[in-house]
């Protein structure tokens, strides 16, 4: 941020909104989880709307209503993710595309439609300090910047100025896919029976109203282990379905523990983790298990995909009413 | 003497674990801190970060870097030597008030075991504890050794809230848990010690692999050992062999 920064207010927010980046790397092994945002694909899609690496830090906004309001400088903010309603000053704002909020404007969203997670980037940037390289939020490790917990209403984050003279802009995004969420296998899968490991592939699952950014619990059929439900602890990863004493998977993300001491059937695949993420409570998922090598090509596809987002970026035509875009057909996540 | 190969196990996409074995055993945990060492000492081009853990190293990579099979081969390749770099024994002494508001499952274990509180203590603080791995929540100090006189099944029900810097025992573990959080332990006392600190540099004390032993201090000291921890000071000694 060259320039003074811009100031943008929280007004109202619900409870699962939150300042998320790429996430915190490198101390894994202490026990600090890495965070970061639950939808890597929207996450880089806002940001390379606003010119920032497709990793930057933006504001995760749950699913609930909020409202921002720039308060001094103006701003420009992109939105991806969530489907949702967007006004600005009464004005329609589009998802997957840029819009300038000059000082005093308020941008509202409103409850998602369909998907649990928007991002709102930031053109230039949200100021923070970063700790292991990220801003995120992590509420239970009291980290994350400028504020390390939540966003409340009241909040003031120092953001980016806008480029005055820069042009709108929308992004064209590749279909999520549709079809069962894919997994490998393991590393604990011959911890539970056989017939425990067909019912969890054969089962179409309905996603928790107890599920945050710690894990989704899955609600369906108990499964079976094969030998008790207590493993000596190992490490997790994002998207690690570890299946407790209750039999009911919980699939650990952004928020996870480290480690844990309960079996993990399955290992959501990179590429599948934001359309997971996405699933609203009481929403139903299939799971599909592939080969290690399939699920590695995916992954490489994935992670070009997200460092060309930038390429599928183009500029908006301004309409002949000064300062407002042409409508046109809001695009569906 | 030969040990087992170790397995390798997907981890999904982008992480494998090179797994030693499925029990809580200082050999088994030796052989994982060895393979950590020599990867740091030798890092393989992918590889971002690993995490030891009682029984087994997970290694986080880029697939766009280094394919499972290949990373497997050069994990197993690194896990069959015997000269790894080793590692410098760190003691770490750690203040803690038993029993009371500090430790409010003290009675209960010391009953449970057939021993005096007092008893508990002298058995709790009478040996040197093993790092066996930090997981779960940041600094969260998983320990073995634990006097098997003394050794208390988890709570049939979890506590939803439980306090930071709380010594617990948990089955044949004990260990120190910096944040607050649920827990299912049994607990004895309270440090003062901040195992994580994020605004202390460094952020993180204890490592995998040191040893940890307590010693009983008078609640009179909390307060001030409290402010001193808050304000960045380690509060335990540590000494290095």
């Amino acid at each position: 941020m060259s320039q003074r920064p811009s100031l943008l207010a929280v007004d109202t927010v619900g409870p699962a909104t939150s300042v998320q980046d790429a996430g915190r790397l490198g101390a894994q092994r202490y026990g600090l989880t890495t965070s970061g945002a639950m939808d890597r694909t929207s996450l880089a899609a806002a940001n390379a709307l606003a010119g920032q690496p497709s990793g930057a830090a933006a504001i995760e906004v749950g699913p609930l209503a909020a409202a921002f309001t720039v308060r001094r400088g103006s701003a420009r903010v992109s939105l991806a993710g969530a489907d949702r309603v967007a006004k600005l000053s009464g004005r329609a704002v589009w998802l997957n595309e840029t819009v300038r909020i000059a000082a005093g404007e308020t941008l509202q969203l409103s409850p998602a439609r369909s998907g649990v997670f928007s991002y709102l980037g930031v053109e230039g940037g949200i100021a923070g300090k970063p700790v292991f390289g990220s801003l995120s939020v992590s509420a239970r490790a009291g980290l994350g910047s400028p504020y390390p917990r939540p966003l409340r209403p009241g909040d003031l984050l120092d953001v980016g100025a806008a480029v005055d003279t820069a042009a709108e802009r929308r992004v064209k995004l590749p279909s999520p896919g549709r079809g069962p969420i894919r997994v490998v296998l393991g590393p604990q899968e011959d911890a539970l029976t056989p017939e425990a490991v067909s019912l969890f592939l054969d089962t179409e699952w309905r996603i928790s109203p107890k599920s945050d950014r710690m894990g989704y619990r899955l609600e369906g059929p108990k499964l079976a282990h094969a030998n008790g439900f207590n493993i000596v602890s190992d490490g997790t990863v994002p998207g690690s379905i570890q299946i407790p004493g209750n039999g009911q998977p919980l699939a650990l993300l952004a928020d996870r523990g480290t480690t844990g001491g309960y079996p993990k059937v399955a290992t959501i695949i990179t590429a599948d983790l934001p359309r997971f993420s996405q699933t609203q409570a009481g929403g139903r998922v299939r799971f599909a298990a592939i080969g290690i090598e399939e699920a590695q090509d995916e992954a490489i596809r994935f992670a070009a995909m997200l460092a060309r987002m930038t390429e599928r970026v183009e500029g908006l035509v301004k309409s002949v009413v000064a300062g407002e875009m042409a409508p046109r057909a809001p695009s569906i996540s | 003497m030969s040990s087992p190969a170790p397995r390798l196990l997907p981890c999904g996409d982008s992480a494998l674990a090179v797994e030693f074995g499925d029990s809580i055993d200082p050999e088994l945990n030796r052989r994982v801190l060895a393979l950590d060492a020599l990867l740091a000492a030798e890092p393989i081009a992918g590889v971002s970060e690993s995490v030891p853990t009682y029984r087994s190293l997970l290694v986080h990579y880029d697939p766009g870097v280094i394919r499972h099979a290949d990373l497997g081969a050069k994990l197993l390749a690194l896990a069959a030597r015997r000269d790894a770099p080793a590692r410098k024994g760190r003691r770490w002494r750690v203040p803690v008030v038993y029993g009371g508001d500090y430790g409010i499952d003290l009675e209960a274990v010391a009953e449970r075991a057939g021993l005096a509180p007092a008893e508990v203590v002298a058995r709790h603080t009478g040996v040197d504890y093993r790092v066996y791995m930090l997981g779960f929540l940041p600094g969260y100090t998983y320990l073995g050794g634990l006097d098997p006189s003394i050794a208390t099944p988890r709570r049939h029900d979890p506590r939803l809230e439980t306090p930071a810097g709380t010594i617990g025992i948990g089955g044949i573990q004990t260990g120190i848990q910096c944040l607050a959080a649920p827990s299912g332990w049994n607990l004895l006392g309270c440090t003062p010690m901040r195992t994580y600190h994020p605004k202390r540099e460094p952020i993180f004390l204890i490592e995998p692999g040191d040893q940890v032993g307590f010693y009983a201090i008078e609640a009179s000291r909390w307060e001030a050992l409290d402010r001193a921890a808050e304000a960045g000071e380690p509060v335990a000694e540590m000494t290095e062999a």
